[in-house]
């Protein structure tokens, strides 16, 4: 582990900065955002970023291929960019692992390039938490937000920032920042421990600490498909996918051809279960009222995500959806209703 | 402190269960943290007992609602309508979007409703929140127990309520306010001050952090067509992608002209945007210049009344006017 101080993370960030680009939360009016770091920059002391990180690897739009046609002749052009090297600075536990859900959707056969190459050319520098909010329920699906994920875990005290690299790539970064970093002594353990021990003293008397997902996961579909619960909390749903847009783990998305007048953009965005042109096929939606398409997003999180996928929920407890929902409707409303009286 | 008591609106609506009148009540319904409330339908006097609520958070107008659970039962649907929510529903009755004899409107006054956003920017764990004396008592999770006079917390339209006077009703709890001389203008004629380029800017930076979502409209009493063109696939205007800056601004430029004359300034759009757009103003610039341009307007005052812009007559102006602005004939 190395560390610097606090009063110097400019220079840390200037350094990071020198070999890639770098991403950090900073304060807009609307809220934390990650943006680009330059010279100034400063960290935002926000919990989280009012969007997630996924943007990153999955952008909202992106331009998938161009088609230029010219009498009969369709020529298709290749729109992709080798990414270049990048670093996110200050990732939340909850959004660490949101990764790993998107991993498994987009890097399972036939593998998606295009995440794959932002993917790779991406080095994570999570941060612990240590104000976590009353919206936070990590701690729900195994996130330990003391502890994150990532190719270096930090953790900052009033005065003192750690830097604890975990994978290659992360040591190959606290590498060339030596010059800038210090070694940590026994006595530095010893402070990112106390640090740890706030955090989980904090974690556990959140309100949503008791909450609990066992009643949810695989192969659990019959169970809930048909549950009337789904009437009531469905029942004011907007159907505006803002809960999807938000989330960290949502990942589906339409592909859309746009016409220029001699050719066409392809390019893929962001759809939402939410909507009601989501899967449309020539026979129509398969989600006729606002109730399926709204089962549908909490299912997917709860149980069909996790029948596919070892039992892993594709919710992450950020929170997100808590307070972002235009009607205060939510996966942990969701997870009471349905989990009855366990989960009071 | 809301003067009607959750207790009284209670009363009132098991009555309206038990006597036959009603079979089904829009109301509010608690959440985890007093502040996550959330629209809800209840079907009986139970029902509402056990997750009604009523604090300075019910900021949510169920006029719209309206248009779907008329249509779902043979009796009335029981409704509570603040001051500003009758507008809409006296604009929706006008638009003959539901049948006025399926509704039993109970009017509740209202001493505004807090944001609970600006509760989330003010602390960083907040666990609940009361009505107490004095405002409205926080519980949060490093800061202890706060009390905060009701003022801080209003939401942005309710500092500039435009009336405290239901426009409808069947019955009304308590007493009913007067139409206020608000300052919601303000705002407007601070943009109108602005050159062309500031404008330009001030909007650009509103809108770019727009995420297409479509809430605003989604929540929009205004907005009831079955099958807006922006989700019609079929339409070629259909986009699920903010795919350009300028696009949003289409988006909402067209919208704003959409509901021109017809939006009542309830301020939903403003309450529901995640990313904390002020929609609203868009909107009350349409109104302040319908309003200068033909004179004082209302849509929602009265049920039935023609917004001038849907008459033509001589005396308008000419668009080009309307184009150079409002400001210059104020
Ligand atoms: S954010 Fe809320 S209202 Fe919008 S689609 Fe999601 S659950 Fe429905
Ligand atoms: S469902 Fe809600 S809480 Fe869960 S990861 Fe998505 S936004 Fe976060
Ligand atoms: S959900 Fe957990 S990891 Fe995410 S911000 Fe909250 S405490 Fe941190
Ligand atoms: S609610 Fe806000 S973010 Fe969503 S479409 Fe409207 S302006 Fe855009």
């Amino acid at each position: 582990m190395r560390k610097i101080a606090v009063s110097r993370i400019q220079e840390l960030f200037a350094a990071i900065a020198a070999g890639q680009t770098l991403y950090l939360p900073v304060d807009t009016k609307a809220g934390a955002k990650f943006e680009q770091w330059e010279s100034g920059k400063q960290l935002s002391s926000a919990l989280n970023t009012v969007r997630s990180a996924k943007d990153f690897f999955f952008p909202q739009t992106e331009n998938l291929m161009d088609f230029r046609v010219e009498g009969k002749k369709i020529e298709i052009i290749d729109t992709r960019r080798e990414s270049e090297d990048f670093v996110l600075f200050g990732v939340r536990a909850c959004d660490v692992r949101s990764f790993t859900v998107l991993d498994r959707v987009f890097l399972a056969e036939p593998v998606d390039t295009y995440y794959k190459n932002r993917r790779e050319h991406g080095l994570i520098m999570s941060m612990s938490c240590t104000r976590p909010a009353e919206t936070c329920f990590c701690g729900t699906f195994g996130i330990d937000a003391a502890e994150p994920e990532g190719d270096v875990v930090c953790h900052m005290t009033a005065d003192t920032l750690y830097l604890d690299a975990k994978t290659e790539k992360g040591s190959a970064l606290l590498e060339g920042l030596s010059a800038l970093t210090e070694d940590c002594a026994a006595e530095d353990e010893a402070a990112v421990e106390r640090h740890r021990e706030l955090s989980h003293e904090r974690l556990s008397k959140l309100p949503l600490a008791s909450l609990s997902a066992d009643r949810f996961g695989a192969d659990k579909t019959d169970e809930f498909f048909n549950d009337p619960a789904w009437k009531s909390l469905s029942e004011a749903c907007l159907g505006c996918g803002t809960c999807t847009f938000v989330c960290p783990t949502c990942q589906c998305y339409d592909i859309q051809d746009f016409d220029t007048g001699h050719g066409v953009k392809r390019f893929r965005c962001w759809d939402s279960c939410m909507y009601s042109d989501f899967t449309k096929m020539s026979a129509g939606q398969p989600r006729l009222t606002q109730l399926e398409r709204f089962r549908q997003r909490f299912m997917h999180k709860l149980v069909y995500y996790p029948t596919n996928n070892d039992g892993l929920f594709s919710c992450v407890g950020c929170g997100r959806c808590l307070s972002k929902c235009p009607i205060q409707m939510n996966i942990v409303k969701v997870m009471k209703q349905l989990g009855g009286k366990q989960n009071d | 402190m809301q003067e009607i008591t959750r207790e009284a609106i209670l009363a009132r609506a098991a009555e309206l269960f038990r006597d036959g009148t009603v079979d089904r009540a829009l109301g509010w319904r608690a959440g985890e943290f007093d502040y996550d409330v959330t629209p809800g339908v209840f079907t009986s006097a139970e029902e509402l007992e056990n997750g009604f609520v009523w604090n300075d958070f019910c900021g949510a107008n169920f006029s719209k609602y309206l248009i779907r659970e008329t249509g779902l039962t043979e009796k009335k649907v029981l409704v509570f309508l603040k001051p500003c929510d009758t507008y809409s529903f006296n604009q929706l009755l006008t638009e003959h979007r539901f049948a006025r004899e399926k509704v039993y409107a109970v009017g509740v006054p209202c001493a505004g409703m807090a944001d609970p956003r600006l509760l989330r920017e003010r602390f960083d764990g907040v666990t609940a929140a009361e009505s107490a004396e004095g405002g409205v008592l926080v519980h949060t999770l490093y800061d202890g127990d706060v009390t905060l006079p009701q003022e801080e917390l209003l939401a942005d339209r309710c500092r500039n309520c435009k009336s405290r006077k239901h426009v409808a009703y069947d019955e009304l709890l308590g007493s009913d306010g007067e139409v206020l001389d608000s300052h919601r203008f303000d705002e407007v004629e601070r943009l109108e001050r602005m050159t062309p380029d500031e404008r330009f800017a001030f909007w650009q930076n509103e809108l770019s952090r727009c995420i297409r979502c479509n809430a605003c409209r989604d929540v929009c009493p205004a907005c009831t067509c079955e099958k807006c063109v922006f989700d019609n696939p079929a339409s070629g205007a259909a986009n699920k992608a903010p795919s350009s800056s300028f696009e949003e601004q289409m988006f909402h430029i067209i919208r704003a002209f959409h509901v021109a004359g017809r939006c009542t300034d309830c301020g939903e759009c403003s309450r529901v945007c995640p990313q904390h757009i002020p929609l609203h103003l868009l909107n009350r610039k349409f109104i302040r210049d319908i309003d200068r341009f033909y004179g004082e307007y209302q849509a929602g005052a009265e049920v039935g009344s023609r917004a001038p812009i849907v008459d033509y007559t001589e005396g308008d102006i000419e668009p080009g006017q309307a184009v150079e602005g409002g400001a210059r004939h104020a």
